[in-house]
Order: structure tokens, then sequence, then C-alpha cells
């Protein structure tokens, strides 16, 4: 009998270190992944030609960032690997895939999802200007193209990537005018159990602190976001501070981001079940300890299931992928596995209590005034689909955006849907398990119209 | 007991719209939706508002609905995005001129006016077309609108005019006795009317079947797709005339800018909902190149599909039943329902209220399917 076609989609950490597992046990997988170079987001590599060394782009990870780097080129023989191709549908069994305009199709006997995760972003009046950026945006401007989003920036959000993109703007030389964290001090002194799980990244988190403060980075906790001012442009950003004064800073760009949100839209083609995070008001696929999808022959790792950062992604790239192989009746070590479920049962201990130290500001989207664009691809406001809602009576979000053309747009509702999804429960006054959540509909990402099966042009 | 002069079952554009029209008659009415207005074919279809291209017979029926589309705004509040863009009818073979032209001459009689377009006028006029295009057939007060207004529009209109409208309320049993009809719902309650109107698109059959009448539907899924925003260049509906499935596709543009077509190769249905299947994609992006050269720099952001029903000679069941008083039937449009959906509203309505209508409906009589006598 052949080899099993296994398909790991993404190289990040997760994606990685599952192929690595993979080819250790025989096989030879597909990698299909949508950047030039492996390392995902977080272990992004700058385009050819550009020499920065791994310490200065990746600072205390460049050690990690090195060994996932180094692990994947390592493979590439071993692996039938593609670059550059968007994975833009499941559909009975075959990745559709699009490497330009050259259509491919990847059948598979087992489908190892490692998707990652992007900014999780509530809207602030005036976010739709250009100058506003998100926080995964403002640090891959700064890890892949060397380049800061501004001279004068203000973060604004909450968040571990809040304060990791500031310290790094300092770093890099840009003048960061504030952090503005709305998450309230009291929040992160109740979370500290929790991080205690993992001390030493609660350690790396506090360093973080101090190199903003020394650099005498005004840093502002438990703050409300106002407005980001400026007639098409950025030009600066008002808030209200824990005790109700108002203030504003000027600044050239303005970065947001509060954490991440799973990428689960290919989860959703494939089929998985997904269910609402009480917790973090996410939807998050179905799995099990090992990342076993609700759909036989489908594994999840890495952030695009849970929230578990760069050293859970590559435990969990490893632990899934030893579950497809134990499913494919392949020898697994029980010790390797116990060993993996371990971490991850700690970093999940942590994961919890970032949750806790930085949480979503969901009734802030209740508050947003009516003018305030919330789906920015389609330009549609807040007062837009409050209308859908109390006017036309759609209480679920496949419903309000039939009626408002909410998320329709070219993110799909990637970046609009959660904020839009609490803006709904609010005006309906219901729970986020009513409003449901964005189907997902391929193609996940644009895909171009010049789309031509290989051999077929 | 919910008791009113019509029951109808089935909330899409057919049902809300004869639930609308039987309120401005006065005619107290109940509207059973299973999940929501509009939330199958009717919010997911083309939104195509044509005449030209159908059966000639029905073309009484779509004037008359043609007609209502223009008063959107006066009748259901809203313009539902309804544009009079005219729609052209394109070919690129031989056979396809001489049916286009066929076409035109037998609709001209029955008050649909084509203007049919040689090459160069085609070209001068739209010059997207690549150079395939043999002829156009042009229709200049067909149109488009959003299919996702529509059918809800109308729904909320039917409300606010006094119909009792039931969302999220499935039909268990509908049944006929010596009071007329009554219905169970799945949650327990029951309704009872003198009329009854069957509106349930792919799930009619189930409903005719149980009153006597079975008849073969059956369900297929359009596939369709849409671009990113582009200049906004192609203003009339096109539709592709031809005998080879895959080139079979409608076109339009929204002024907003997306493309939006559907055609080729259907999709598929997946426990009872409609899925968009990728190959077919790539198939409609080879024909939407060759037909409108001009897209192939865009990109898709969006396919979807929807669960349509179809019945063997393609034309749909509407009017009174056959064999049951007071039972009358919309269902099984064959994927061309969307622009009759107004006039079919306006027409059961008239003769539920007066018993007669001028609009000729035999050729879609349930008749056709009854067994033969032993």
């Amino acid at each position: 009998m052949a080899d099993p076609r296994v398909i790991v989609l993404g190289a990040g950490p997760a994606g990685v270190r599952a192929a690595q597992t993979l080819v250790a046990a025989g096989l030879r997988p597909v990698v299909i992944d949508e950047a030039p170079r492996a390392g995902g987001q977080i272990y992004r590599r700058p385009p050819p030609g550009f020499t920065r060394s791994a310490a200065a782009l990746y600072g205390t990870e460049a050690g990690r960032a090195t060994a996932v780097h180094e692990a994947f080129d390592a493979l590439k023989a071993q692996v039938d690997y593609h670059p550059e191709t968007l994975a833009w549908a499941i559909w009975d069994g075959v990745v559709h895939a699009a490497k330009g305009a050259t259509a491919l199709e990847f059948p598979y006997d087992a489908l190892l999802l490692a998707t990652g995760a992007t900014d999780r972003l509530m809207p602030v009046p005036g976010w739709d200007q250009a100058g506003a950026w998100s926080l995964g945006a403002a640090q891959i401007a700064l890890k892949a193209q060397g380049c800061g989003i501004g001279r004068r920036v203000v973060f604004a959000g909450s968040g571990p990537l809040l304060y990791l993109v500031a310290a790094q703007y300092v770093k890099a030389g840009a003048e960061v005018a504030a952090v503005l964290d709305t998450a309230p001090k009291s929040a992160q002194i109740r979370a500290l159990p929790g991080l205690m799980a993992r001390p030493a990244v609660l350690a790396k988190g506090l360093v973080l602190r101090a190199k903003l403060l020394r650099a005498g980075v005004p840093v502002h906790q438990g703050v409300t976001l106002t407005r980001i001012t400026g007639s098409g442009e950025a030009d600066g950003i008002s808030w209200r501070d824990a005790r109700g004064a108002e203030h504003h800073i000027a600044a050239e760009a303005v970065a947001l981001g509060w954490h991440l949100r799973p990428e689960t839209q290919l989860a959703d083609l494939a089929g998985c079940a997904l269910r609402l995070d009480p917790e973090t008001r996410l939807w998050l696929p179905e799995i099990d300890p090992d990342g076993r999808s609700s759909v036989p022959r489908v594994y999840l790792a890495g952030d695009g299931a849970r929230l578990l950062g760069a050293d859970g992604a590559e435990a969990a790239g490893r632990l899934a992928a030893l579950a497809a192989l134990q499913d494919m009746g392949r020898p697994v070590s029980a010790a390797e596995q116990a060993r993996l479920r371990r971490e991850i049962a700690r970093m999940d201990r942590f994961r919890r209590g970032l949750v806790t130290a930085f949480p979503w500001p969901a009734a802030q989207a209740a508050a947003l005034p009516d003018e305030t664009m919330i789906c920015r691809c389609e330009a549609i406001t807040a007062g837009e689909i409050r209308a859908a809602v109390t006017g036309k009576g759609a209480k679920e979000i496949n419903r309000a955006k039939a009626l408002s053309r909410l998320g329709m747009g070219r993110c799909q509702g990637r970046f609009c849907g959660v904020a839009g999804a609490e803006l709904i429960a609010a005006a309906a006054g219901c729970g986020l398990d009513e409003v449901g959540r964005i189907r997902g509909q391929a193609p996940v990402k644009p895909l171009p119209v010049a789309a031509t099966p290989e051999g077929a042009a | 007991m919910i008791r009113t002069d019509v029951l109808v079952v089935g909330g899409g554009i057919m049902g809300a719209a004869t639930a609308f029209f039987l309120r401005r008659r006065g005619i107290s009415v109940a509207l059973v939706e299973r999940a929501l207005i509009g939330q199958q074919a009717s919010g997911v279809n083309f939104g195509n508002v044509r005449r030209q291209g159908r059966f000639l017979g029905q073309l009484p029926l779509a004037h008359r609905s043609r007609a209502l589309w223009g008063r959107l705004p006066e009748l259901v509040g809203e313009d539902c995005e309804f544009t009079v863009t005219g729609h052209v009818r394109i070919a690129r073979d031989a056979a396809g001129v001489q049916r286009l032209t066929d076409y035109a001459e037998a609709a001209r009689p029955l008050g649909l006016e084509l203007e049919l377009l040689t090459p160069n006028m085609l070209r001068s006029r739209f010059p997207f077309f690549g150079p395939e295009v043999t002829i156009g057939s042009y229709s200049p007060h067909d149109g488009q609108a959003n299919p996702r207004l529509v059918a809800p529009a109308f729904g909320r209109a039917a409300a606010r005019a006094g119909a009792q409208v039931f969302e999220g309320t499935e039909i268990v049993s509908l049944t006929h006795g010596s009071t007329g009809f009554e219905a169970e719902t799945a949650d327990g309650q029951r309704l009872s009317a003198p009329v009854a109107v069957v509106t349930a698109g792919g799930w009619a059959d189930r409903l005719s079947a149980a009153l006597g009448e079975p008849v073969p539907l059956e369900l297929h899924a359009p596939q369709m797709a849409v671009t990113e925003p582009l200049p906004h260049r192609i203003t009339p509906v096109i539709g592709i005339s031809t005998e080879i499935q895959e080139e079979g596709l409608y076109i339009r543009q929204v002024e907003r800018g997306n493309v939006v077509f559907g055609g080729g190769r259907r999709g598929a249905i997946v426990d009872g909902r409609a899925k968009a299947v990728p190959s077919n994609l790539l198939l409609q992006l080879r024909e939407l190149q060759r037909f409108l050269p001009g897209t192939r720099h865009a990109r898709i952001i969006r396919t979807w599909a929807g669960v349509e029903s179809y019945l063997p000679d393609h034309l749909p069941v509407i009017g009174p039943s056959a064999r049951v008083p007071g039972l009358h039937y919309a269902f099984g449009f064959c994927g061309h329902g969307f622009q009759l959906g107004p006039g079919v509203g306006d027409v059961l309505a008239e003769i539920i209220d007066t018993g007669r209508t001028d609009v000729p409906l035999e050729p879609f009589s349930i008749a056709r399917f009854a067994a033969p006598m032993p």
C-alpha cells in the first residue's frame, strides 16, 4: 500500500514540528504555506537579501526561531513543500490551493491544520483611517521589512503582543508615545496564579515592562479608547483613563490589538465543529487533548486551535502529528505523547492566565457610536448593523450579514466578525452563542480569477 | 388554535409576497416559515429580474411581476436595490444566433421588445465582451435586485400590514377536512384556515404528496461567486445562451463594483445544505475570462450555492390544486423564480380573493403530474 498522503497546512511553529514528526516516522508530508519562507508569523523571516541577525529580529526568542527555521530547512528534501501557496478551499478530501494563478489540488488521507492566528480587533472610532494598524501588522513591518509604521507611535489594546511590539519599536529607535492597555491593573494581578505556570515567560513579560519604563514610555492601564483622531490620516488618539479623565496623544500612527483570534476558516470548510469558548468569547474548533478535530483524519494544532503561543504551538504540532500517526496505525511513543500533553496542559494554565490578565473588552462594542465603521471592507457602520438587528430582526450573524453586508468583503469577516458579533449580541440582548459565527465560505482569502488548474493553461 | 382566512406554508419570496398581497386585499393570513424569511433559494439566488429567455407562456406573468418590481418602494417601503439595468443575452455560434433571433421574433407579439445586436453594435455598446461573442439580444427594461433583501422586505411589509408571520416554525402536518386545512407545527402550535398556499420550494413536494398530488421534484444547487469590487463598467445583466452547461454563466456587476456570476456546473447538497464545489468555480472562472476578458486581473472573494427545486419540464407549479378545493401552490421554479415572485404573490392573492385571474396559468398546473386515470 502506498504511504498515506498527509498534508500540513501552515509552516509556522506548529506546522514545522508536525512535519518534522511525520518525516521522523518515515512519511513524506505535503507542506503548504502562504509565506515565501517557513517560520509562520511569529518567526517570520525577512525576504532574501535582508541581513539583520536572528538576535536583532527575534530578541529573546532568537534561539527558538532559529531552531524552527533550521528544523524546517533540514526537512526540505523530505517534504513536498509548497511555499507562497494559498489553501483556499477544502472539499471532499481535497485541499484546493493556488500558487499565483496556478490552481493545485492535494487529495489527503490525513490533514493537519496549523493555520495560526491574526489580531483580534475591537473597532475604535476613526480606526478606518490611514495610519491605524493592527499590532501584528506593526510587528510584521518591523520584522519582515525593517521599517516602522511611523516615527511616533501609540500602541493600544491589550495582550502580551501590546507590550512586546511597543518594546520592539523602542529598540528599533521609534518614539513610542504611549502604551494604552484597556485591561485594568487589577486583572493582571488577579491573573498572576495562572501566569505562574510559566514563570520564565512571565519574567520576560515583566522585563518588557521594565524596558518600556526605562525608556520613559508612558504606560496606562484600564483605559477606554474613544477615537483615533485625524481627517483621513491618523494624527493621534483620544482616550479616557480609569478615573474618567479625557486625554489625547498625538502620533503619526496607532497600532491596535487585543491578543489574537484563531484562523478557523479552513477548519470550518473541512467540516470541523466549532464551539463558543465562554472565557475568550471566541469560536474555537473542538479538539481532543491531542488535536483531533470532530472530523476523522483532520487534526488541528497551534494558535489556529488554541492560543498557546509559539512554544505551545510547537508542542501541539508534534502531538497532533503523533495523533495522526497513531490513527494510521503507526507506532508512536506513549511517553512522548504524555510529556507533550503535560507541557500543553501547563501552557494552557498560562493561556488562561493571559485571558484573565488581558480581557477582551466586550462591552466596548455595545458602546461604539453608530457612525463607527465596523466592516472596513464593505464600509458598514455600527448603526447599520444595529438597524439590521433592531429594524429587520437579524439576531443571527449570518442573517445580519445578509441584510447589512457585514463581513461580505475581502476579509470575509475575519477582522470585523468578532466585534460584529459582540455588537449584534448587545443590540439583540442575547448571547454570543445565539448570534453564532460567520460561516466559512471559500475562498478563505481572495483567489485570482485567472486561477487555472495546473496543466490546463 | 390560530385561525386565519389563508395559511401560507413557506416563507420564501413566493410565500412572503402572497401573504403581503393577501393583506392588501384585507384577507387575514398566517405565514409559516421553517427557518427565516427568504433564507433559502429566495435569498441566495443570483438576483436576476429578467423576462427575456423565459418560456413564452410565462411572459404575461413575468410582465405583471415586472410592473410590481418598479413599485417596490411604494409597496414594501424599500427598493431592495432593484435597478433597471437592461439584460443582454449573448451567444457565440450559429445555433445561438438562430436561437436568439427566433426568440426575439416570438416574444414581440407577447409584449417583450428585444433588440438584436450585431457583433459590431454589440462591441460598440458593450465593449467588455470577448471576441467570440457574435450576437446580443438586449432587453432594456429588465434588471437586477439584491436577493437577500427582497423576500425579507415582503415578509416585514406583510407583518406590518397585519399578517401573522411565524419564523423558525416547521409545519409537521397539513391536512384537509370538512372545515378546511389544519396544520400542526413542530412546537405543537395548531393553525387552521379554509384556504392554504404551499410555497415551500424544495420542501413543497412532501406537502403536495400528503395532499394527494405527488410531483417529481428534484433539488439542485446553482453555484455562484463574486469578485472584489472593480470599476463599474458592466451595466446590464448578462446571460450566455448555450447548449454547453459549463458555458452557461449569468453575470452582473453591482453598482458598488463587485461582479457576481453563477451557472455552469451545479454545487452539491450535503445534509440539506447547498455547498459550492471548488472545481466548479475553476470552470466558471475559465468561462468568465473567456466572455469577459477584463475580469482576469480581479480576484474572487466568496462563493455560495442555494437549494433550488426543479421539475422535469423546467416549469414551476403555480395555481390551484387539481384535487383539493382551497389549496394553491407556487413552487418548483427551476432556478428562475426570483423575477416572478411579486407577480406570483399578486396573482395568487387575486385568485384567492376573486376566484379568477387574467394571467394564464394552465401550463403551470399541478394537474400535469397527475397519474393517468386507471
